[in-house]
């Protein structure tokens, strides 16, 4: 709601400066958006009347001309611009003036000067140079009944302010000066001085036959014709510039009209040309098939929750949003038809956004306009079009046939007080109550002390007991609430020893030095489709921009995105990772505490790295990060668990080098280098690896499980085999773990090679064997006894051959 | 072999200068050992003193004897300060050859960091701990129920034109808000209640101060008297905690939620800085609405209380002075390591 300061002083005008009221509007929950000057300062600015325009002797281009200020002689003053002529009056910044500061620049002062050999005693001003507007065709000009000297600002009504709030959709009632002025009368106690408004009598008998079919739709409809208006006539200056200010451009003399009504009394009005309405009125909600040409050359199809008004021809507009295009009131119409009707506002809520536009008279309605005031509307707009456009008024029709129902709300003191937390005395809330119009009786005494409120026809948010008390805080003033620090039980809250939280899975990705990264959770539809696989990713229905217009199963994509973004920067070494949900299509699975039915949402973490395995420094050599790097780290994380990883294909990554990772034997996410296909797409020179996991069951840590220490000697030895290349050794090692040697305390690779010196086809793999017994020394014959056991069993399972040189270690 | 002369037991004290000269002369452990032969050998200058004591009268041999023992001790002990100061001299060598230049840089595995507006998450989860605020999380993709209608925004409610909505298949919707987890949170677990719910939120907007995915943090407190007053004790402290100051002014202005009543916009104005004294929107808070409590399976006549949602990234943008929202989405490394400490 944007409105001139000046528009609202004239109905209440509490000893503020504009400072004031717009922070006493902003502290009472009508937010001050903005508030600038109507006009820039300048000062020593008067109507001027030009006498005679003669030419300058030498120069082409300007004029010398005499100028009537309204003091004892003329003034002769030098003039460029081309519209100046005899007779016009234009402001004149006389000797002495400042006009605007203009970029930056201070502001100039006028001073008697000699243009081209003539003297010029003040300056002939255009908008631009008042800062009014960026015109400069020529001088601006002047009503012609103004009298010569007087101050342009005052003539003008230049020192006011448009003041822009941000209303909240409770407060529908504060969307005219009406409202507002009920509202800062509350605030401060001046009383509001409301321009009176009188019937203005019938001089014609015309009328125009309404109906209003659907009561559920409209409660009101107050009617009048106005026959012989001359729609051409100009708008008063008066009311344009209060409609500007109200940042409501000047249309026609009618429409200006209804829009003032509108801002003045916060009562939306409707005028008909009556000369192209059929039959009479009904209003009702549309049909099937019915299509309407809105005022906006918009055309839209009725359906049967959208109220319309209809004539005999159908549709002649949306009821209470805009009007038809075809009964639409013109500059050359002659008799008009005045509609001030009472919608429900559930009969037009949502209805302008589901076509798609807004209007004023919707944001009202659909918000609660007051059922009480259709008769001052009508009666405020007949007198303002009798006094523009002429005409003869008929009798005023006004149909009710259902009007909201007002329902006394009680608001016990004590609930009141329990609510804000301040013991605000019962006698301020009575007067807060009265300020605020709310007619209130009192009930009860001490403790049991209530207020009973029957809201007035402009409030459509007062229905319970917190509205009223919203009310008495409001007013009250929050900044008079204080800001204490609450008193609770003081109970400890443990967290799990066995759940560890995200952050502290972030916590061990950062020390291993990758950076986190937020990315979108809607992606590019070409990444879920062929990156991750999903053949049927969620969509989203209303997109910013098609790549953001699938929701992703993969972090993946994000994270390579990321490197690529880096590498355009310049950046040699990557390391990035992501914790977010993924989003994921799961038919059949129900609501729960923490679900939506048919979708499953689980948080991942995943991660990427690409370039030099180390970062650039003096001490080691220069190698590429590869699959066992990303895999160190991702074990790293997994932590104590019992993971393993199987070789398998995923669309994002090298079928060769790539793994499921399975935690407890269930799959939790995948590891791998950058598929050479998505290496090139992404134009990456060198190839990326990645991992993705649940998160899950990352955040689930095993409680430990102490055995008491060994007081027996370590036996250390050495395995060293030969086995075909081909082999994985996770297999080796899984069987050389869990075979069940009670003795093995752990096996682990030391050595792999290939090359000079192994069988082609084979690789040497030397493993370290800890033998430890709890309970007595190990003998070298048992350990030669389990060793041989191995030697026969990877010989059996493997095809293993012993190498020599198995050393003994102590 | 002669006795010793008396000239030569005169020169005794000789033999000690001579031995302290002699080890003295040495650079290493093996001309040390050499020279100690000449003195301590078996024919060396002591031994021969001591072979020939037999010969002297026995009545000046105790004499004799005790003095050359002094002698030999006293090179002795000239022989191990030498030994001690030959090793010492060979270690500092050792250590001077062995040392580096520690000015060059350590190996490292590159700096990785948390993501500033996880970094804000993560301290408002601490200082919420710290009076005894739980922790939720849930659904992003959310049913209309949870992010509008339980929280009081009917179908075709004006306040739902409030949020421009991301809506996916199904009727289903991004959640606009947290404020959905106030709902299943509160659902889940008896009063009192102490809760904050961070995460992603979603809405239709995009430009500079905008972005289509944010994130918010949302406090619930429920209890039998928890007020608006509570209200502004939490949250003014919440933001002196944050801030780490209380060089900053809150001020509560009346707003509207629909599933808050009173409800408040809260602003802050730091007292110094280049934001000194500009009110800045820092939240959205109120008193959880009657129909709301209902939605939580609590009877609003005994449960009353407070919430409030915050945006973690506009908290971020003021802690550290960062100037443009987009650099949060970007991933830019040059951007994000500046707050990997």
């Amino acid at each position: 709601m944007q409105f001139s300061e000046a528009w609202l002083r004239e109905w209440v005008d509490p000893q503020l400066d504009t400072a004031q009221l717009t922070h006493l509007l902003t502290m009472s929950g009508l937010e001050v958006e903005s508030c600038e000057p109507v006009a820039p300062a300048f000062s020593g600015i008067v109507v001027g009347t030009v006498r005679a325009v003669a030419p300058h002797p030498n120069a082409d281009k300007l004029r010398v001309c005499a100028v009537d200020v309204g003091g004892e002689r003329l003034l002769q003053i030098v003039c460029g611009a081309p519209n100046v002529a005899a007779g016009m009056n234009a402001p004149v910044a006389l000797v002495g003036a400042r006009l605007p500061a203009r970029e930056g620049l201070a502001a100039p002062e006028i001073s008697r000067v000699a243009m081209r050999g003539i003297d010029s005693e003040g300056m002939l001003c255009s908008t631009r140079e008042l800062g009014l507007s960026d015109d400069h065709g020529g001088l601006m000009p002047l009503p012609s009944d103004a009298m010569p000297g007087t101050d342009v600002r005052r003539l003008l009504a230049l020192d006011d302010h448009r003041i822009l709030i941000k209303l909240t959709p409770n407060r529908p009632d504060c969307l005219s000066i009406h409202g507002l002025a009920r509202e800062v009368s509350a605030l401060t106690g001046v009383p509001v001085r409301a321009p009176a408004i009188e019937p203005v009598p019938a001089r014609c008998d015309a009328r125009f036959p309404v109906r209003i079919s659907d009561p559920a739709g409209c409660g009101r409809f107050t009617a009048r014709v106005i026959r012989g208006v001359d729609a051409g006539a100009p708008t008063p200056a008066w009311m344009r510039e209060r409609l500007e200010r109200a940042g409501q451009r000047s249309i026609s003399a009618l429409v200006d009209v209804t829009n003032y009504v509108m801002l003045e009394l916060g009562r939306p009005l409707h005028v008909y040309d009556l000369d192209k309405l059929a039959d009479g009125i009904d209003v009702r909600f549309g049909r099937p098939g019915e299509r309407l040409e809105l005022l906006n050359e918009q055309i839209v199809a009725l359906e049967p929750d959208v109220l319309a008004i209809t004539d005999g021809s159908g549709p002649i507009g949306l009821a209470g949003i805009m009007g038809g295009d075809s009964t639409k009131a013109e500059l050359t119409t002659r008799n008009v038809l005045l509609e001030a009707a009472f919608f429900f506002p559930e009969a037009i809520a949502g209805r302008a956004r589901r076509y798609n536009f807004t209007s004023d008279a919707g944001h009202r309605f659909e918000r609660g306009v007051d059922f009480d005031n259709n008769l001052a509307g009508i009666e405020r707009a007949t007198r303002l079009i009798l006094d523009t456009c002429g005409g003869e008024p008929g009798p005023v029709e006004d149909h009710v046939v259902r009007l909201p129902q007002r329902l006394p709300v009680r608001m016990r003191a004590a609930r009141a007080q329990r609510v804000i937390g301040v013991p605000v005395p019962h006698a301020e809330m009575e007067s807060i109550l009265h300020r605020l119009g709310l007619q209130s009786s009192a009930e009860g005494q001490g403790d049991a002390r209530a207020f009973v409120v029957t809201p007035p026809s402009y409030r459509f948010d007062i229905q319970i007991e917190e509205d009223l008390i919203e009310e008495i805080a409001r007013v009250h003033g929050f900044e008079r609430i204080p800001a204490e620090p609450p008193r609770a039980a003081a109970r400890m809250r443990a967290v799990p020893e066995e759940r560890r939280s995200l952050h502290r899975l972030r916590a061990v990705l950062a020390g291993l030095g990758y950076q986190e990264v937020i990315n979108f959770s809607f992606v590019e539809p070409g990444w879920e489709a062929r990156l991750a696989g999903n053949a049927s990713p969620i969509r989203v229905l209303n997109p910013i921009a098609s790549q953001l217009s699938v929701m992703r199963s993969s972090l993946l994509g994000g994270l390579i995105d990321n490197i690529r973004y880096n590498i355009n920067r310049r950046q040699s070494r990557v390391r990035v990772f992501e914790v977010g949900r993924t989003f994921l299509r799961a038919a059949g699975a129900p609501d729960g505490p923490l679900e939506v039915a048919g979708i499953r949402q689980p948080v991942r973490i995943a991660a990427a790295a690409f370039g030099p395995a180390a970062t650039e420094q003096w001490g080691s050599s220069d190698r590429q990060v590869d699959f066992f790097d990303m895999k160190g780290d991702l074990e790293v994380l997994l932590g104590a668990g019992d993971a393993a990883f199987e070789r398998a294909e995923h669309p994002a990554l090298h079928p060769g080098r790539s793994a499921r990772v399975l935690l407890g034997g269930t799959p939790i996410g995948w590891v791998g280098e950058l598929h050479p296909r998505w290496q090139q797409e992404f134009e990456l020179p060198t190839s990326a690896v990645l991992f993705e996991l649940d998160a899950a069951p990352l955040q689930q840590l095993t409680f430990p499980a102490y055995e008491p220490v060994s007081k027996f000697p370590l036996v250390i030895r050495d395995l060293s085999i030969l086995v075909d290349a081909g082999l994985p050794v996770g297999t080796i090692l899984e069987e050389l773990r869990t075979a069940g040697w009670a003795v093995v305390q752990s096996v682990t690779l030391f050595d792999l090679y290939q090359g000079v010196g192994i069988p082609e086809g084979k690789k040497s793999l030397a493993f370290r064997v800890l033998f430890q017994d709890t309970q007595r020394t190990l003998t070298d014959a048992k350990v030669d006894q389990v060793m041989q056991e191995m030697r026969a069993r990877l010989g059996e399972c493997f095809g293993a051959q012993l190498r020599g040189n198995e050393g003994q270690l102590q | 072999m002669t006795a010793p002369s008396s000239d030569s037991l005169a020169n005794l004290e000789r033999v000690v200068e001579d031995a302290n000269t002699a080890f003295g002369a040495t650079v290493s452990t093996a001309e040390l050992e050499q020279a100690k032969a000449r003195f301590l050998g078996k024919s060396g200058v002591l031994s021969e003193l001591l072979k020939g004591l037999g010969r002297l009268p026995a009545d000046q041999r105790p004499a004799a004897g005790s003095r050359i023992n002094v002698v030999k001790q006293q090179v002795e002990q000239a022989l191990e300060r030498r030994r001690a100061e030959l090793s010492q001299a060979a270690l500092s060598a050792r250590l001077a050859e062995e040392a580096i230049d520690i000015t060059l840089p350590g190996r490292q595995r590159g700096g990785g960091g948390i993501h500033p507006v996880v970094r804000t998450w993560q301290r408002i989860e601490e200082i919420f701990a710290s009076i005894g605020f739980d922790v939720a999380d849930g659904p992003e993709i959310e049913t209309d129920w949870f992010n509008f209608t339980a929280l009081n925004q009917p179908e075709n409610h004006p306040a739902r034109s409030m949020h421009d909505t991301f809506y996916v298949e199904d009727g289903l919707l991004l959640r606009t808000h947290t404020s959905p987890m106030q709902v299943r949170y509160a659902r889940q677990h008896t009063p009192p209640i102490r809760v904050i719910a961070p995460g992603r939120t979603y809405r239709v907007d995009s430009d500079a101060t905008h972005s289509p995915m944010f994130h918010q943090v949302e406090g619930l407190w429920i209890g039998e008297d928890v007020s608006f007053a509570d209200l502004k004790g939490v949250y003014t402290d919440f933001l002196r905690s944050f801030f780490e100051t209380d060089r900053l002014r809150v001020r509560f202005r009346p707003s509207f939620f629909p599933f808050t009543e009173p409800s408040a916009e809260i602003d802050m104005a730091f007292d110094s800085g280049p934001l000194k004294g500009r009110w800045l929107e820092i939240s959205g808070a109120g008193q959880v609405h009657p129909a709301v409590i209902r939605n939580f399976g609590l009877d609003p006549e005994r449960w009353i209380g407070f919430a409030f949602g915050s945006g973690l990234e506009r908290l971020t943008m003021l802690r550290y002075g960062i100037d443009d929202l987009r650099l949060f989405f970007e991933g830019d490394l040059r951007f994000l390591r500046q707050f990997s400490a």
